[in-house]
């Protein structure tokens, strides 16, 4: 069973065309941006079987097209991935596509049999300074490095995103390292800048807990433009949400 | 060059379907031949865009003329600038001048007139209080008490007894394609050939011909005032449009009914244009030039309506529904460079309600064309998309109109009687409170047993729901006779009948208001505990709900089955009963914008919907009670069984641009596979408008900004700095889809 927080029926934000969104419960990481801190917890949420996600995408089937799909999202999805496995690999069997958007923080067995049955990757990689992504997730960058070497190394599709925040990840030598360091990985199909929003601001109301970045603008027009600067030198397809 | 038309069985018999599939030339590729606006374009519409500021400083309405009673050739011609004008004619001697058309009720022009601050002519009034007598005076003639009770406690309302019906589309494009003289004619011939025992039948039919057959004098002698003579067929592209736009103009001229649509035009001009090019007689930028000024005449088409019409109908709409594109029955499609050159006009002169330019969507259209509709979409909200495919072959005919919003009308040999709609949610307080009206606890339906006290128990609601619906439906089939019977006798529409063929297949079309509330109401009392709260009269005031329910707008079974049998049950009632003129009844599951005037007439329900609240427009889930996004509750309207609801099934969508991508060519690809998604479920109908809640809020605080922000409401579009504030707010509440991420 699956222990989903929320499901969206037309995502259009995680991976290509239009796509069944399954927010799955749980978060291992705190990033200080976070925009769904409703999924962190890991009780809470509904339970779904693999089938009745299956259902659901039977009925959308007729508006992915050749490009839309499934996307499991987060909170992390790889908290669940033994779960995963299932739903991804009846999906897969369907002939819908499968995304995992996830921070790549756990690398086993599980996750690369999980990988087995995954068209694309959606990773983010939320800091390339060790220091800076501590601070900003509370968390290592360490895993997530080795996941996207991982990736690389099966040639598994996939999409690098990262968060501008202004003052936290805009720094302009890290968003040079950052591309640097994934510069020469063919698996990378795009990069994605997602700029920091203030749009979940009222799920920390809601749940009556502190919003570390309340106080945080959003990146304006310039910063934008110096990071889609920045990775245009190593990458050749950059977007920005 | 000189080409020639394909021959075909049109040159016989009056044919236009023949004519286009004969002639017409599918075009599969881009927007890249458009052109911008001709310098006298850009000229004349500045003209008219000051007009329009100074209608609206004027609070709406321009100027009247108190005195004419309209026909189509009660005025002399009338010119914005006349040096400036390619296509001429206006419904009277001055752009946005009103006209009065007492037929449908002098009650309302009387009414009119003072909202506006002006006098109807006392001759005008005297005339019709004294001698004539209206449409509206001969309905509450016959009227009975009943449907008088029915009237004014809400359960059916916006019957088209006090103005006129509206709804029916001349085949204007006879005039071009024949001349006047062919299609006197032929008219003469049907005339002759209704001999026989004189009934009551023969008797109106050859009367009625008659009337044609002036009517079709009278648009002559209106384009001879103009300097143009329709005696015979237009010879190129300008003609053509002007010939069609003369009828239209006498239509439009001589009537009011709430919506007046246009037809099919797009792909009939298309042809007198590219033969033109083809012969070097004229260029692109000529071509988008005379569509440019031909959109500009209906840009100013008015109609004289009161201030509380606005309620049902907010905005002053006129519904000059364009339909284009489609599909042939052999598999063709239709779109031409003129289906472009249309959607261009929306760029040239701006967004506008009007025409209410509606896509015919078939899966089978190009690529290119789809793209070409979003973006169109995505810039201005100014589109509606119509599921040809499934009316297609359903309806089995390849050449047809939208009527209004989402009515199809097989052109030039079907008519419809339209007749606004039932409120179902009130049908359902008549079914718990014992017949009574839940505000006037007046005995509206007799026979109906209490409910037990305490939890509402689901099928004993259903027992009397059904026999609620059934003497409802009797009561609103008996009012539409009614009204239509005076309607064909008092103000008859001439000059479309003119236009159609004499024998003509009738539908009548039903409609119902608030499906979303009922069905929800009814999957609460179903799936959660509900229980009345009643006053002293044992009405109830109020519900109680335990427990959570599935609710309609998130691709549930549970609830959307119901919505569907509602839909489902009220037509089968309808099947029921005999129509005036044998026509056929249909239902349509749309407001228009009085899904807020209903919500203010009706009680609380037991969705949990609050007393006076607004219901959900057409088919919509109500707002804000979808949580799964956008294709759960598309998934769930298209769930209503078009078959049940052949007058059409309007579903109003409206999301951030955000939430349809991140880039343009994202938003583009997106919303193209959204409404192929939606259309391939079979659902019919879908406004898109494609805006920022933000947008709207500044346009409320400074209306003067917005002039021609326009949005999509149902089926139709308006300029929203133009509805009341209720209106605006009610847009607001409604779902916007939004991005979770």
């Amino acid at each position: 069973m699956l222990q989903v927080h929320s499901i969206e029926t037309f995502g259009t934000h995680e991976g290509p065309g239009i796509r069944l969104v399954i927010f799955m419960q749980g978060c291992n990481f705190r990033c200080l941006y976070c925009h769904n801190p409703d999924t962190r917890s890991l009780k809470g949420g509904t339970k779904m079987s693999s089938e009745e996600i299956i259902e659901l995408l039977k009925k959308q089937k007729p508006y992915f097209k050749d490009t839309g799909g499934l996307t499991v999202s987060g909170g992390e999805s790889l908290l669940q991935r033994k779960a995963l496995l299932d739903l991804f690999t009846k999906a897969k069997k369907l002939g819908f596509n499968t995304t995992l958007d996830t921070n790549g923080s756990i690398l086993d067995d599980d996750t690369k049999k999980l990988l087995e049955v995954t068209d694309l990757v959606l990773l983010d990689v939320k800091h390339i300074d060790p220091v800076w992504h501590q601070t900003v997730t509370s968390a290592s960058n360490e895993p997530t490095l080795r996941f996207a070497k991982y990736l690389k190394e099966i040639n598994k599709s996939m999409w690098l995103r990262y968060v501008l925040v202004p003052g936290y990840t805009n720094q302009k030598e890290f968003l040079e390292k950052w591309g640097a360091h994934f510069k020469d990985y063919k698996n990378i199909d795009r990069v994605e800048i997602l700029p920091f929003h203030t749009y979940g601001f009222y799920k920390y109301k809601e749940l009556g807990i502190e919003n570390p970045l309340s106080d945080c603008p959003v990146p304006t027009e310039k910063e934008i433009q110096e990071a889609l600067t920045i990775f245009e030198k190593y990458f050749k397809s950059v977007y920005v949400r | 060059m000189n080409k020639v038309f394909q021959k075909g069985e049109w040159e016989k018999v009056i044919d236009v379907r023949d004519f286009l599939y004969h002639n017409l030339i599918p075009y599969s590729g881009g927007a890249e031949f458009l052109k911008g606006p001709s310098e006298k374009t850009k000229k004349l519409w500045d003209i008219c865009k000051n007009l329009l500021k100074k209608e609206a400083a004027a609070g709406g309405v321009l100027d009247i003329d108190t005195k004419t009673i309209a026909t189509a050739v009660s005025h002399k011609p009338g010119y914005i600038k006349k040096d400036l004008e390619l296509i001429v004619g206006l419904q009277t001697n001055e752009p946005l001048k009103r006209a009065i058309k007492p037929y449908g009720g002098i009650q309302v022009v009387e009414q009119a007139c003072e909202d506006y601050g002006k006098k109807l002519d006392p001759k005008v009034k005297k005339l019709f209080t004294t001698y004539l007598k209206s449409h509206n005076q001969a309905i509450f003639d016959a009227y009975t008490e009943e449907i008088r009770k029915y009237r004014s406690s809400g359960v059916i309302t916006g019957l088209p007894d006090n103005y006129a019906r509206g709804r029916i589309i001349g085949d204007y494009r006879r005039v071009t394609l024949y001349g006047i003289d062919r299609l006197i004619e032929e008219k003469k011939k049907d005339h002759a050939g209704k001999t026989g025992s004189m009934t009551d039948t023969e008797i109106r039919e050859r009367e009625e011909i008659g009337e044609e057959i002036h009517a079709l004098d009278l648009i002559k002698e209106m384009a001879a005032s103009y300097g143009f003579d329709l005696s015979k067929p237009a010879q190129n592209a300008k003609e053509a449009i002007q010939w069609t736009y003369f009828a239209y103009l006498a239509a439009l001229k001589e009537q009011d009914g709430a919506a007046i649509s246009l037809g099919s035009v797009s792909g009939f001009f298309d042809i007198y244009i590219e033969k033109d090019i083809a012969e070097g007689n004229l260029t692109q930028e000529q071509a988008q030039e005379l569509i440019d000024q031909f959109i500009i005449k209906l840009r100013l088409v008015r109609q004289l309506r009161m201030k509380e019409y606005d309620q049902i109908y907010a905005g002053d709409p006129t519904w000059l529904t364009e339909s284009l594109a489609g599909m042939f029955l052999d598999g063709r499609h239709k779109v031409t460079k003129t289906s472009y050159r249309f959607l261009q006009s929306l760029y040239n002169l701006g967004a506008a309600p009007e025409p209410n330019i509606t896509v015919l969507w078939s899966e089978k259209l190009s690529q290119k064309f789809k793209e070409f509709c979003a973006k169109v979409s995505i810039d201005t909200s100014s589109i509606q998309y119509e599921n040809d495919d499934l009316m297609r072959e359903i309806a089995n005919f390849d050449d047809y109109g939208i009527s209004c919003c989402v009515s199809q009308q097989k052109m030039g040999s079907q008519m419809q009687y339209f007749g606004a709609r039932s409120n179902l949610p009130k049908v359902l307080l008549l079914a718990l409170n014992q017949g009574k009206d839940e505000n006037a606890a007046v005995v509206l339906v007799p026979g109906i047993s209490p409910q037990p006290e305490r939890a509402l128990d689901f099928n004993k609601v259903m027992a009397e729901y059904k026999k609620t619906l059934s003497y409802v439906v009797k009561v609103y089939v008996n009012a539409m006779n009614i009204i239509h019977y005076m309607h064909d006798k008092y103000y008859f529409e001439r000059v479309q009948m003119a236009l159609l063929d004499t024998d003509l297949d009738r539908l009548m079309a039903f409609g119902i208001a608030g499906l979303s509330v009922v069905a929800d109401s009814l999957s609460a009392i179903k799936y959660a505990k509900v229980t009345p709260i009643r006053d002293e009269d044992g009405i109830t005031k109020d519900f109680v709900i335990e427990g959570d329910f599935p609710k309609y707008g998130n691709d549930d079974d549970r609830v959307d089955n119901i919505a569907k049998e509602l839909v489902d049950s009220f037509n089968e009632e309808l099947k029921k009963h005999q129509i005036y003129r044998g026509a056929k009844p249909t239902l349509s599951v749309l407001t228009i914008t009085s899904n807020v005037m209903y919500g203010k007439k009706t009680g609380a329900t037991p969705d949990g919907r609050a007393s006076g609240e607004p219901f959900a427009p057409g088919a919509n889930p109500m707002h804000g009670r979808d949580s799964r996004g956008a294709i759960a509750s598309l998934n769930s309207v298209a769930k209503i069984d078009y078959k049940s609801a052949r007058d059409g099934v309007s579903n109003t969508f409206s999301i951030v641009p955000r939430a349809l991508g991140a880039t343009k060519e994202e938003q583009t690809d997106n919303l193209v596979a959204l409404i192929d998604g939606y259309f391939h479920k079979k659902a019919q109908h879908l406004n898109v408008n494609v805006l920022n809640r933000e947008t709207l809020l500044r346009a409320m605080a400074h209306p003067e900004e917005y002039p021609q922000l326009t949005i999509r409401v149902s089926g139709y579009a308006v300029n929203f700095v133009k509805l009341s504030r209720e209106h605006q707010q009610e847009v607001l509440a409604r779902t916007f889809f939004e991005s979770m991420k």
